[in-house]
């Protein structure tokens, strides 16, 4: 139905730290048929509230939906779009890798061109740990697939904008007022 | 004021005007009930079932514009008002639901009684709330009310353990509400209203969709004003009906799935859609892709995640609409459409879909058109889910705002029954009409019991087709009249069974009786059933099968034509 050809933005929601709020959110992107790439919670800098980063799959018109479902809901103070915002998005990852004294500083210089870290060594395995983009987590991915990958374990992306004018918590309104009028929920 | 937790919910709700409850009690709620006899200005109506109290509090909200109240216990009586809450939900009407929960130290154990109600009721209402400390009480029933009827009404459910009902603490109204996540837009953006009303001035053909929303936001006059000022034509969704007089010059009726052909068909040729406070369901739409692709779109409604979900819209505009249409109004110039106008008519002339079959049968429509003429259009008219849903929705002529009452988005059979009961006591001096099937009446006939019980004089037309008649319907359209498991064989005697819930029962069969039945059970001093043994194989028409287009209309019972597809 939907024309437009899917791709991935980055929708970042201040909600009320509240029990049951999780579930909210995730329960409405169920329902709602919606797909979520990557989700991650945690505090923000302002007691009681917290922000949740989502990666959506899909195109405009599915992401303006989801932008207007989640305001709908009360726990949800503030919506951004902020996929073509000047941001700085990051995500870790840890990755256990199969490893012997044989490969072990081949695996090193890996890690060291990702400026990643080895955070544990076994005797057969090793734990790298990474953070950056998406598309940098996967490329190590599968740089380190020849030596055998036993473990894969992402946070999630979280993306923040550039520069000291944060635009997280006042856009959404703005942003959508050329479509559709004001912002607000229901 | 020390309070303990039940009478906090007492002491909430008649500062928020309640005057009535429906409930059934339980042990989880005990503590809750026991302290009712202090507070005699919340009148209680003891439901047979808890569906029976949502439905009911659902249907004194619509008529009364203010949020019905329903409670339960713990468990399968939270469960049992689930079918109602959802109702409620689909169709944004205001309510209030209490539940009892288990004591908090047992929360969580699978204790008896226990289920997780918060969960359940999460997608099917606008907001929930669990409630873990006395204290949270006023704050929690005071933003429950404000949430329920603010912005798109709906459902909000306050879910209360038992020891919380007993526990004491110190009660304090409070008289503001901070929900940084809950602004509803009222105003409308004025150059989206400007946009809006350039649009209609360029416009040949428009036609208005008239929703609920209209009635919500009780802009019956507004909406009369702009139709009247630029003469266009309102056609009025299912839960539309009755927010713009049947009787007037400027109505089509309801269109889409079992509207007037000239309505759907109007939609079709028109050049622009003015939809206000409706969503464009399925039932409007058939195929989406192929839905009035002639027009433009200016859609005003106040969620803002309706504008654009189902049809693209050129201007959009999120507000409320009493205030929307009172700017919008003043932007309108004065327009005649004289063309338009007759073009409806001829489609009108060319596709009486109001026109009943003359026959000595008795037809269902014949009756809602006797009950409509009988109580000169301004009766309140209650229905359940099916075929005599869409015929009082086709053929009783509304007048007044709100006067019929249906279970549209959701359709949950055994509205009929509760639904009635809730609307007679949010409007004790109205006529009410329960317009109901033989199927869905026996899915909530126990509610007789409790009407008799408190006088609620609703009297009932069940058009007894002893049918599931709208699936036998589809079956004969869709499934080569293979009948299954849609035929009641074994009906009881509706006559004796009011009689045996101390109700008058009155039997007709045959045309004659009609108008004198409806008299009869209207001069009767309390609740009266009519039991109509109507035609069995009826169809509604007209009919756009679902999915499909304007284009697989019928109009006529010529079934064959569906039944190539
Ligand atoms: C609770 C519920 N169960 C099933 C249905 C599906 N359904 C829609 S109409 C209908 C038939 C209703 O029969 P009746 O109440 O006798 O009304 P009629 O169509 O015969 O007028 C059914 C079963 C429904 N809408 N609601
Ligand atoms: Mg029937």
């Amino acid at each position: 139905m939907n024309m437009n050809k899917i791709s991935t933005r980055t929708i970042s929601a201040l909600v009320q730290d509240k029990p049951g709020v999780l579930n909210r959110v995730s329960s409405m992107f169920r329902r709602r048929g919606f797909n979520i790439a990557s989700l991650a919670v945690g505090h923000s800098e302002m007691p009681n509230l917290s922000r949740m980063t989502f990666v959506v799959e899909g195109g405009d018109q599915v992401v303006e939906q989801v932008t207007k479902h989640l305001h709908k809901l009360i726990d949800v103070i503030k919506v951004s779009d902020i996929s073509e915002d000047n941001v700085v998005s990051r995500e870790l990852a840890l990755i256990r890798v199969k490893s012997n004294v044989q490969n072990r500083s081949e695996i090193m210089q890996v890690v060291d061109i990702f400026r990643a870290n080895i955070v544990d060594v076994a005797p057969e395995s090793l734990i790298i740990e990474v953070t950056g983009d998406g598309n940098k987590i996967e490329s190590l991915q599968d740089l380190l697939k020849g030596f055998g990958i036993l473990e894969v374990m992402r946070t999630g992306t979280i993306a923040m904008n550039r520069g000291l004018e944060s635009r997280q918590d006042n856009d959404n309104s703005r942003r959508q007022t050329a479509s559709w009028g004001e912002a607000s929920s229901v | 004021m020390n309070l303990t937790g039940g009478q906090m919910v007492c002491e909430s709700l008649i500062r928020e005007g309640v005057d009535v409850i429906f409930g059934l009690p339980g042990g989880a709620i005990l503590p809750l009930y026991q302290t009712l006899p202090e507070y005699p200005q919340l009148r209680h109506i003891l439901v047979r079932h808890e569906q029976g109290a949502a439905h009911a509090a659902d249907g004194y909200a619509r008529v009364t514009g203010r949020p019905g109240v329903a409670w339960a216990t713990s468990g399968p009586g939270a469960t049992n008002l689930v079918t109602g809450i959802a109702s409620a939900q689909m169709d944004s009407v205001p309510m209030v639901v209490i539940t009892g929960q288990v004591s908090r130290a047992a929360i969580g154990s699978d204790a008896f009684q226990e289920t997780d109600t918060t969960g359940i009721t999460l997608p099917i209402t606008k907001h929930n709330y669990l409630i873990m400390d006395p204290a949270e009480i006023p704050q929690a029933i005071h933003e429950a009310f404000h949430i329920a009827n603010s912005g798109r009404p709906g459902p909000v459910l306050v879910d209360i353990p038992k020891d919380v009902f007993q526990e004491k603490g110190v009660f304090e109204y409070p008289n503001k509400i901070d929900l940084p996540g809950y602004k509803p837009t009222l105003g409308g953006h004025a150059s989206q209203i400007k946009k809006a009303a350039k649009l209609i001035s360029e416009s040949q053909r428009p036609v208005i969709l008239a929703g609920h929303g209209i009635i919500f936001s009780e802009a019956y006059d507004e909406l009369k004003e702009l139709a009247e000022k630029a003469q266009i034509p309102v056609i009025t969704t299912l839960l539309g009906i009755s927010s713009f007089p049947d009787d007037h010059l400027l109505c089509v009726g309801m269109p889409g799935m079992h509207g007037m052909a000239y309505a759907s068909l109007a939609i079709e040729e028109a050049d622009l859609l003015i939809a206000l406070g409706m969503r464009f369901d399925d039932r409007i739409t058939g195929k989406r892709s192929a839905f009035a692709l002639g027009s433009r779109k200016i859609h005003i409604d106040i969620d803002p995640s309706e504008i654009g979900k189902n049809i693209p819209v050129d201007v959009p505009i999120v507000g409320d609409l009493k205030s929307v249409l009172t700017k919008l109004n003043k932007h309108i110039e004065p327009a005649t459409h004289v063309g338009w106008l007759q073009r409806i008519e001829d489609l009108k002339s060319k596709h009486p879909s109001m026109n009943i079959r003359d026959t000595d049968k008795l037809l269902p429509q014949y009756i809602i058109q006797q009950l409509s003429e009988a109580t000169d259009g301004n009766a309140y008219v209650v229905t359940g889910v099916g075929q005599h849903q869409m015929w009082a929705a086709q053929h009783y002529v509304y007048k007044e705002p709100r006067s019929f009452v249906t279970s549209g988005g959701s359709g949950a059979m055994g509205y009929e029954v509760p639904g009635a009961m809730g609307v007679q006591v949010g409007k004790p001096d109205k006529v009410v009409w329960s317009v109901a099937g033989d199927g869905g009446f026996q899915m909530t006939m126990a509610e007789l019991a409790t009407m008799v019980e408190n006088n609620i004089p609703v009297k009932f037309a069940i058009i007894n087709n002893n049918y599931l008649g709208m699936v036998r319907q589809w079956q004969e359209f869709f499934y080569q009249k293979n009948y299954v498991a849609t035929s009641y064989t074994h009906n009881p005697d509706f006559v004796k069974l009011a009689e045996a819930f101390g109700m008058l029962g009155i039997r007709v069969t045959d045309k004659t009786q009609v108008r004198s039945a409806i008299e009869k059970a209207m001069d009767y001093d309390g609740p009266a059933l009519i039991d109509f043994v109507v035609e069995e194989e009826e169809n509604v028409f007209p009919m756009i099968p679902a999915g499909q287009t304007i284009h697989d209309l019928i109009e006529e019972p010529a079934p064959e034509k569906a039944m190539r597809q």
